[in-house]
């Protein structure tokens, strides 16, 4: 159970990261972190980059200043200055260091010289170690004098330093968030991106599966998936209505052809009468193929009918299960001629209300249907029971049955299995069914009676809620 | 017989004059309702034809007003296909019987035999007799040649609807409307089923069979096979 949900989540997981839109997210936060990175840089440039400029000029300046007291003045002079500077020097931050040759110092507030070399442009960081016993960093420019003489100026920039990292955790703290927000906003936006295509999905699914009458949610928003779905139900409207052209075509065809076919049929019968023998056979044979199309004519055009809501029909109170027993003993006989058993049984009164006529045509064709499938010495087994709110009249044969893949199918008109091909019938037994059913507000289902059919005939209770 | 054929197509209503005629018939026609009332009300006829959509009356008003003057002749209604089903409407009018169109005439010749022969006053039989096929509808006992024969009840229902219309053809769509009562079409002959097992119990063992078939159209029971020369 855990291990399936773990493997479910991962599946879910590695469906949310396959989106486009979290592969979107993800490139835009990557070109956020860049933006970001470029406007840090500069802000880091003209503010704590300011002050580090204005420090180093500063120094720079007053080492300059220094050299020239030196160079003017000599020795003394300079270290008269360096004690001024340092009287003065009110924030205490300004470092001076005179020193000789040998880094004896001669004048300034630095002890010692730091151990850390300074580079070949004269600049130096080093730890000071105040006198108060904290240690600061410290920035400073050293110069070379004549003699060997040197000369340091310096700064504690301990508040730059701590502005520096200040900076520092802002930028690395906002960068987090700023990829974390980017996960959980990519999860978020996938995952109702994938719900949006999980419902497009299923409800493709279910047109494909012949329910050509479902359409696409559109949810109003007018974002890309509604004017997706919006021209996707354009086109199923059009696919419908070229289908429905077709499945007229047919009927128009049968409407059409059932009155001359029965006029030669007619001029067949009553040439039939007055003929010789031999000829007379010929002619009642053409009579019955006649009437056996006529059939099928008859046949397609109740459908279309009933499909199309112009059959007028009779809704009546009855009981399904005395409709059983009238079918039971109309093909029991029949049955028995074909050596099977058909075996009625129901759970008690089945009240439905519906057209008595049309509901018998519909259970003997699944009775016929099932009748024509079952093997040799078996048992038909139909039965009506409660299901609910539902009567249900079920016909199980021992059959070769209906692949799963078929059952949408063997209910559209003219379709017949390949193993049913050898058989008579005209293909539009289980369509009526199907159509009687859906006008009854009911449906028509397909099962495995392992082996063989089981054809299901729900219709609802008469006495359901 | 004397028949009127009020229909206003002329294909249809020569087809079914010819038709009649042909069985030795009489048959007067009208092309609409008016003159098919006009005719209806001032003849003697064994049974009418009628169209349900006709100009000037239609086939409804023209049957209504037949039944409200009090004529009681057998009256068959033709129904164009495509029109609703509305044969209860057309029975609850006065029709006697319905059929839709098109039809097989041996459907319509058929019927209207059976509804001629209806309206001859039945009387309170009590013992119906073919041949010497002899059916006690009071004691419910069927006997051929002095033997008794066991019956279903559907069967004696069966028999019972064949001799009633001895000597007629009985169409497949008759038998299960009367017998069954179901009106719809059997996906396979089940009624030759019940036929030829009502048969097997009546003419086994009989030089003469009473219980034949008519092809194309249904089965006739007569004890003479020859008869509507087929």
């Amino acid at each position: 159970m855990v291990a399936d949900a773990s493997r479910g989540l991962r599946a879910r997981l590695q469906g949310l990261l396959r989106t486009s839109a979290f592969q979107l997210t993800l490139f835009y936060t990557g070109l956020f972190i860049c933006s970001a990175a470029l406007l840090t840089m500069f802000f880091y440039w003209s503010t704590i980059g300011l002050l580090v400029r204005e420090t180093d000029a500063t120094l720079q300046a007053e080492v300059n200043g220094l050299a020239e007291q030196y160079g003017e003045h000599g020795l003394q002079r300079l270290v008269q200055v360096i004690v001024h500077r340092l009287e003065n020097d009110r924030s205490g931050s300004m470092l001076y260091l005179f020193a000789t040759r040998d880094n004896q110092p001669l004048a300034g507030n630095l002890l010692a010289w730091p151990q850390t070399a300074a580079k070949a442009d004269g600049w130096v960081e080093f730890v000071h170690h105040r006198p108060d016993g904290r240690d600061v960093p410290a920035r400073a420019r050293v110069y070379w004098l004549q003699d060997g003489l040197h000369l340091l100026v310096g700064r504690n920039v301990e508040q730059l330093e701590q502005l520096k990292s200040i900076f520092n955790r802002a930028l690395l703290l906002g960068v987090g968030v700023i990829m974390v927000l980017a996960t959980i906003g990519g999860l978020i936006m996938s995952n109702r991106l994938l719900q949006r295509v999980a419902t497009l999905t299923a409800a493709t699914g279910d047109i494909m599966a012949g329910h050509l009458d479902r359409r696409l949610a559109l949810d109003g928003s007018g974002d890309e998936f509604d004017v997706l779905s919006g021209r996707v139900n354009a086109m199923l409207d059009r696919l419908e209505a070229l289908l429905a052209t077709v499945r007229h075509v047919s009927d128009n065809v049968a409407h059409d052809l059932r009155t001359p076919l029965t006029r030669l049929r007619n001029r067949l019968e009553l040439a039939a009468r007055g003929a010789p023998d031999a000829l007379r056979a010929e002619l009642e044979a053409s009579v019955e193929d006649a009437d056996r199309l006529l059939a099928t004519f008859a046949s397609l055009l109740r459908i279309a009918r009933i499909e199309s809501g112009s059959y007028a029909a009779e809704f009546e109170a009855l009981d399904l299960a005395t409709l059983l027993q009238d079918a039971n003993e109309l093909y029991a006989d029949l049955a028995q001629d074909q050596d099977l058993v058909l075996h009625a049984a129901a759970d008690g009164p089945a009240p439905v209300r519906g057209d008595r006529n049309l509901l018998f045509q519909a259970m003997t064709n699944l009775i016929d249907n099932a009748l024509k499938h079952a093997p040799p010495r078996s048992t038909v087994e139909v039965t009506v029971r409660r299901d609910g709110a539902f009567v249900v009249f079920d016909v199980r044969d021992r059959g070769p049955g209906i692949p799963e893949e078929a059952r949408e199918r063997v209910t559209q008109r003219f379709t017949r299995l390949d193993q049913s091909r050898s058989l008579p019938g005209s293909g539009l037994g289980l369509s009526l069914v199907k159509a009687v059913a859906e006008l009854h507000g009911g449906a028509l289902a397909f099962g495995d009676n392992a082996p063989g059919l089981v054809a299901a005939l729900s219709l609802p209770a008469a006495d359901a809620q | 017989m004397h028949l009127l054929v009020v229909e206003d197509d002329r294909d249809t209503r020569e087809f079914i004059q010819n038709g009649l005629l042909q069985a030795g018939h009489t048959v007067d026609v009208a092309a609409d309702g008016r003159s098919g009332l006009l005719l209806a009300t001032t003849e003697q006829f064994d049974l009418v034809v009628l169209d349900r959509m006709l100009p000037q009356v239609d086939g409804l008003t023209v049957l209504r007003t037949l039944r409200a003057s009090g004529n009681r002749v057998p009256v068959l209604l033709l129904s164009a296909l495509g029109e609703v089903d509305q044969r209860v409407s057309g029975l609850r009018a006065g029709a006697d019987d319905y059929l839709v169109k098109p039809f097989a005439f041996s459907e319509l010749e058929a019927r209207i035999e059976a509804l001629a022969r209806r309206s001859v006053p039945e009387g309170p039989v009590t013992v119906l007799k073919v041949g010497d096929l002899e059916m006690d509808l009071m004691a419910r006992v069927v006997k051929r040649g002095g033997n008794e024969i066991e019956l279903q009840p559907r069967e004696f229902r069966l028999l019972e609807f064949l001799m009633r219309h001895a000597g007629q053809v009985v169409t497949r769509t008759m038998l299960l409307e009367h017998v069954w009562d179901y009106h719809f079409d059997p996906q396979t002959n089940v009624i030759d089923v019940h036929v030829s097992r009502l048969r097997a119990k009546i003419d086994r063992g009989f030089e003469q069979p009473l219980l034949h078939t008519v092809r194309g159209a249904g089965y006739r029971l007569a004890a003479d096979a020859g008869a509507h020369g087929r």
